[in-house]
């Protein structure tokens, strides 16, 4: 492949990154990671990592999780083998597992107790019977709320609520003359960002994206009335402006007290809950994602993993430090320093039965039947060809997902009809997946 | 780019075609030099435009036009020029506008003039991204904005510039970046104006408007022409500002050709597309500054 290695060496020059092949004893290893809060609190640990092996040395590239995405994506596609090791999502792994683009754990040390990670992440992670990624943080989504809102206006918010009550409830508690708004969702356009929140709503609603036969289904009933439904509860009850927020501003949003509810990660827990971050520590409720006409594929399951490029000359040193990353021994280095609160959570059941993280994290038990009842394999009630719930585990995702959550959200701002966003998010989605080869 | 130098050799005479040969025997080296610089990517480009070549589809091959029919067909394309178009047409009648109107005040003889100046040229020497993330964080945002803080205290709904009106909103991040260049150049070229002119005119009773419209403004027609075309250049391949506000939406409302060439290349992995967006963007660009050189000369000429 010659035109691959010409790309290879024009994107290395263009990213400017170093090969960094200093000549001494010890290995350096680059790794690859995303800026969540998580991840930097492993980037700090590292040193310890290194004191336990003096032979290896590391190199942090950390950035943006779209940014990471792309550059992550075109090392590895290009053979450029310029990490050694990276962070990546459960969407990528299989898909990369059966390119043969990474290098699967196979010796893992009884230590590690790999028996003690989650049944559906170590599933998703698992590509022909081997491990190709270890979990660092894993996560699903819950309904966040404010207790004092919902005492102030006497609503009692049930364990299991689905849509129907929860646009009733943001409709009593929107209040934007006081700056407070019924509910903030994720509305910025991307595979990664709405999709995240509008899949699970149309799984629920009884929506999938493609039948058996790849054909799209965006202009299916279910579909319309998810998309309907979605749109019209953040016009009448969501913060204006909602096309510009992610998941960081929503969560910037909630934390500073603007928001009565919000559905999405559950990770965002920890963070509500630290005073330094968050102005409504102590008012926050947590309960089960909403549904609507069906549970299944109501939250999405989703986990940040360390995997090791089949390109990398030191794959050794590599699987040696995620191994060391992601196991208990490592848990209970972070419980150490900074508090059981701060421990990455959604990876090992011993997490989920320590009583110093129930103490520290009261909600563990709704994120832990939050993850257990989450089956990528079965995203909705009807049959699919794909896997994963939210995304569509095929490499053409990241360009069809985030394509239709533009024209999702250009009817949230009213720029297009539901009717007519959907339409051409159909036809785009049936144009790419010709391209692709899975229609004729 | 043409050499439109060649019409000007030979102006001297008899002695001119034998100049002129030795002349480009001695610019020859730099002229291959860059031609090398610019045709070897081009070349790759256009190569690359006609495979199949995903990243992550390894299996690849010579696939025609297959690449550009693929383009042609889908409405973001189209959707996309026409957006470029627009930002770039606002933006420079915004610009050239508030330019010179700034340049007429500054030169004025005001107290602070010096300060003042610095001031205005400030945005300019702020980073793309940087002020796209401030004007969409500090100042549009609909509920924490200061233009939202605004609307609150006259009692009306403050806009939410990205969804309703998200070009324009493009637009005015942009004109504030470029509005400083033009001021700059402008001013510089008004105090090349003969004052003696001005103060002439003033004796025969032309007022203010009379004098800026028949005498600052022919003189400005130049610098003004020289503005158009240096940022055309720029705006053409406006990027940061649209990847940190909309990131081309909402639906594909602030899509320009850079943007779309992005989003093929490094959503889609798809390095053919992608060749083929750039290969179609380059002949747009070459169709327009080709009409701007001329117009630019013509405007040299008078």
């Amino acid at each position: 492949m010659k035109q691959t290695r010409t790309l290879a060496t024009m994107l290395a020059i263009s990213f400017g990154i170093a090969s960094n092949a200093p000549v001494q004893a010890a290995t350096t290893i680059t790794i690859a990671t995303v800026n969540n809060s998580d991840m930097i609190v492993m980037e700090k640990l590292s040193s310890q990592f290194e004191k336990e092996n003096p032979d290896i040395k590391l190199h942090w590239v950390t950035l943006e999780e779209n940014v990471l995405r792309q550059r992550v994506t075109t090392d590895v596609a290009t053979h450029a083998g310029q990490l050694d090791l990276v962070t990546v999502g459960v969407y990528e792994v299989p898909i990369w597992g059966k390119l043969g683009w990474l290098s699967p754990f196979t010796d893992i040390p009884a230590s590690y107790q790999v028996d003690d990670l989650l049944k559906p992440i170590r599933n998703a992670l698992t590509v022909d019977g081997h491990l190709d990624a270890l979990p660092f943080y894993g996560e699903s989504t819950f309904t966040i709320y404010r207790t004092d809102l919902f005492k102030a206006k006497n609503l009692v918010m049930p364990a299991n609520p689905t849509w129907t009550q929860i646009a009733d409830f943001a409709a009593k508690l929107n209040d934007s003359s006081q700056g407070v708004y019924g509910i903030c969702l994720r509305g910025k356009p991307g595979w990664g960002e709405n999709m995240g929140t509008i899949g699970d709503l149309a799984n629920s609603f009884g929506g999938r994206y493609f039948d058996m036969n790849w054909n799209a289904q965006l202009e299916s009933a279910p579909w319309k009335q998810a998309v309907n439904f979605y749109v019209k509860l953040l016009k009448d009850s969501g913060p204006p402006g909602v096309v510009s927020n992610g998941y960081n501003e929503t969560l910037a949003l909630f934390a500073s007290g603007k928001c009565a509810m919000w559905v999405d990660a559950t990770v965002s827990a920890s963070f509500l809950g630290n005073p330094t971050q968050s102005k409504v520590v102590g008012k926050v409720g947590y309960v089960a994602a909403p549904y609507e006409t069906s549970a299944v594929g109501s939250h999405y399951l989703w986990a940040w993993t360390l995997a090791v490029p089949k390109t990398s000359r030191k794959a050794e040193a590599a699987k040696r430090f995620a191994l060391w990353a992601t196991s208990p021994a490592y848990i209970a280095l972070v419980a150490k320093t900074s508090g059981w609160g701060a421990v990455p959570p959604g990876t090992r059941t011993s997490t989920y039965a320590n009583p110093d993280y129930l103490k520290a994290a009261p909600y563990a038990p709704i994120v832990l039947q939050a993850m257990q009842t989450a089956d990528p394999r079965h995203p909705v009630d009807q049959p699919v060809p794909y896997v994963g719930i939210s995304y569509v585990g095929i490499p053409e995702w990241q360009d069809i997902g985030t394509n239709i959550g533009q024209q999702i959200a250009a009817a949230v701002s009213g720029q297009e009809s539901v009717d007519n966003a959907l339409k051409q998010a159909q036809q785009d989605t049936t144009r790419a997946m010709t391209q692709g080869g899975y229609l004729k | 780019m043409a050499f439109g130098s060649e019409a000007q050799v030979g102006h001297g005479g008899k002695t001119g075609g034998h100049g002129a040969a030795q002349a480009r025997l001695m610019l020859s080296p730099t002229v291959i030099v860059l031609l090398i610089w610019m045709i070897v990517p081009l070349v790759l480009t256009l190569w690359f435009s006609f495979q199949r070549y995903n990243l992550l589809r390894p299996a690849g091959g010579f696939v025609g036009f297959d690449n550009y029919a693929y383009l042609l067909e889908g409405h973001d394309l189209w959707r996309s020029i026409w957006n470029t178009v627009l930002l770039v047409g606002g933006v420079l009648i915004a610009t050239i506008t508030f330019g010179t109107l700034s340049a007429v005040l500054l030169n004025q003889p005001l107290i602070g003039r010096g300060i003042l100046r610095l001031l205005y040229i400030a945005p300019f020497f702020v980073m793309p991204t940087v002020g796209a993330l401030i004007w969409k964080n500090l100042l549009l945002n609909p509920v924490t904005g200061l233009f939202a803080w605004f609307a609150h205290l006259l009692r009306v709904t403050p806009i939410d510039w990205f969804s309703n009106v998200p070009l324009l909103a493009i637009g005015i991040i942009v004109a504030w970046q470029w509005i400083p260049f033009a001021t700059l150049i402008l001013l510089t070229a008004l105090q090349s104006l003969d004052q003696d002119q001005m103060e002439a005119a003033h004796m025969d009773g032309a007022g203010p408007i009379a004098r800026f419209r028949y005498i600052m403004l022919p003189h400005l027609a130049r610098p003004i022409s020289i503005v158009v075309m240096i940022e055309t250049i720029f705006l053409l391949s406006v990027f940061a500002e649209i990847l940190v506000t909309t990131s081309g939406g909402p639906g594909i409302a602030t899509t320009n050709l850079p943007f779309l060439v992005y989003k093929t290349a490094l959503l889609r992995y798809d390095i053919g597309g992608a060749s083929a967006g750039g290969i179609i963007a380059v002949v747009l660009a070459n169709i327009v500054a080709f009409f701007l050189v001329r117009s630019v000369a013509t405007s040299m000429e008078r």
